[in-house]
């Protein structure tokens, strides 16, 4: 299943975000969205899952599901959204229990993302017990749950250290390496973005516009942090955006 | 291994960068932490039933103005021994448990009614800020004329009085459950019966238990106030009684049980809240 992103502009009131976004996701691929703060970025990720209707244009998706896809667009969002009541498994458990699935069925594939995320010990650890990383891994770990068509990343290493960023990194390649899924992925980071990119969507500040799509063509496995041509991409990156970010800092919120 | 040693010939000479005076920082962080003092609070009970036994017994405070404390615990005891205290505080347990049920149950499902539907919450808010304020007992008269002098009336009073407390709770509980958990729920096509169930009310809880802790409290002195009328058994009754005596023992000792009985609810809410809401850090 592909998503194709046709001619979309929004406004929330006079405060236009973003302006005739048209940009097709392929399947099996990476797509990050970079872009200054505020450029709306998390409403065009938003308005791909149907969380948002855009005012103009539309987002279609091209092809079905495959079969067995319980939520074909799934999101990851910055801040976990685990029920801080259910333990891990229950949190995945939660967005399995709508379905018709047998209890063996169920913990089957609890215990199948589990294991693919490596928490198999720490199923019945309640989310206050657990890291940020943990945490995060644990919602990994429920997207997966429902076979997602398309997985939506809004920011989803933000609320981590640098570390526990890297370590995430490594165990999303990883994920991806095993079975390769679709993913938009919404970040600030241009690190992050070259590590885990196939394409490089890079937005203007507000309103929202395509400045250029950069294309990353390594393996994901071989990317590393220190790789020269990875460095490459994230300074071209850096001197799209550069004047963009500085200009959007220096903008008033409007109250 | 050089390095090393250099590092710690480096940090064990502090005053080669301070030049021989060094004072050390005085610590600012103190205060404004809530500690676990245990046995405070018994220390403050002990010390004020101590003063007026003492006073009591110098004359400098007269038993007109303060029975003796230690009277009002033979009261007590006689009460026990008697038989009669469980006569009392049966019926009041009984009226207590039966109307704060209803009005908890209601104000419950109306509050969440309040905090689900808009056309609730335009329809009822304002009704419900109209009650809020009303003194219950004003309506004593009215509740005796609706429901009866038996039990009914009672029941009606102590209910009235929870509800109102449990619906601004409750909406308001339900107002501050996580956005962005109802969000992942929708984002995961979680019916909306099962976002209600598992994401909002859990969520709720802990709004849900400090507004429990309230309607509790106003109900037991709303017992008092449903004791007035006609009741000839129950620790309201009892104490009202002794009040139109001026029989000031028996009066604390209704007081003391009444007081008794707050802190022994508010423990059993404690426990059971700590219980349910174990997943808070």
């Amino acid at each position: 299943m592909d998503i194709r992103i046709d001619g979309v502009s929004h406004a929330y009131g006079a405060t236009e975000v973003l302006r005739d976004i048209t940009l097709d996701i392929g399947e099996g691929q990476i797509v990050c969205i970079v872009g200054p703060s505020g450029c709306g970025k998390s409403t065009l990720l938003r308005m791909i899952g149907g969380l948002e209707r855009p005012e103009k244009g539309r987002i279609l998706q091209l092809g079905a599901p495959p079969s067995g896809s319980l939520n074909p667009l799934t999101y990851v969002f910055q801040d976990f959204a685990l029920l801080p009541w259910r333990t891990a498994a229950g949190n995945i458990s939660l967005v399995l229990e709508d379905h018709r699935l047998s209890e063996a069925e169920r913990q089957s594939i609890i215990r199948d993302v589990l294991a693919r995320t490596r928490l198999a010990d720490f199923a019945d650890a309640l989310p206050k017990q657990l890291s940020g990383g943990m945490k995060q891994r644990v919602a990994i770990a429920r997207a997966l749950a429902v076979k997602p068509a398309i997985m939506l990343m809004d920011e989803p290493l933000s609320a981590l250290d640098a570390q526990t960023r890297e370590l995430l990194i490594e165990d999303l390649v990883a994920l991806w390496q095993r079975t390769p899924f679709t993913a938009v992925y919404v970040t600030h980071n241009l690190s992050e973005a070259v590590r885990l990119g196939h394409r490089i969507v890079v937005l203007s500040r507000r309103p929202g516009q395509i400045r250029d799509i950069v294309e990353v063509r390594s393996d994901l496995a071989a990317r590393s942090v220190a790789d020269p041509a990875l460095e490459a991409h994230r300074l071209r990156l850096w001197h799209l955006m550069r004047d963009e970010a500085a200009a959007a800092d220096a903008e008033l919120i409007d109250g | 291994m050089g390095d090393a040693a250099a590092t710690r010939a480096r940090l064990s000479q502090p005053d080669a960068v301070t030049g021989g005076s060094a004072t050390e920082v005085p610590f600012r962080g103190a205060g404004f932490r809530a500690g676990r003092r245990r046995g405070t609070a018994l220390m403050v009970f002990v010390l004020l039933i101590g003063l007026a036994e003492w006073g009591t017994r110098a004359g400098w405070i007269s038993s007109l103005t303060l029975p003796r404390p230690s009277d009002v615990l033979a009261t007590l005891a006689e009460l026990y021994r008697s038989g009669l205290l469980f006569e009392h505080l049966l019926p009041s347990l009984g009226r207590l448990s039966v109307g704060s049920a209803i009005g908890v149950f209601m104000g419950v499902t109306i509050g969440l009614m309040i905090g689900l539907f808009s056309i609730a919450r335009a329809g009822l808010v304002p009704l419900v800020a109209a009650i809020f304020p009303i003194p219950k007992i004003a309506l004593l008269p009215l509740f005796v004329i609706w429901f009866g002098i038996d039990e009914a009336s009672k029941y009606a009073l102590i209910a009235f009085g929870t509800f109102t407390p449990m619906v601004v709770a409750t909406y308001g509980a339900v107002d501050n459950v996580d956005r962005g958990l109802i969000r992942m729920g929708q984002s995961f096509n979680l019916r909306w019966t099962s976002i209600v169930r598992k994401i909002v009310l859990p969520g709720a809880m802990p709004g849900l238990f400090s507004g429990l802790r309230i309607s509790l409290s106003i109900a037991i002195i709303l017992l008092v106030a449903a004791e007035m009328l006609g009741a000839e058994y129950g620790i309201g009754a009892y104490i009202l009684e002794a009040g139109s005596l001026y029989d000031l023992e028996r009066l604390f000792a209704g007081v003391v049980i009444l007081s008794l009985l707050g802190i022994l609810i508010n423990a059993a809410v404690g426990q059971i809240e700590q219980r349910i809401l174990r997943w808070r850090s």
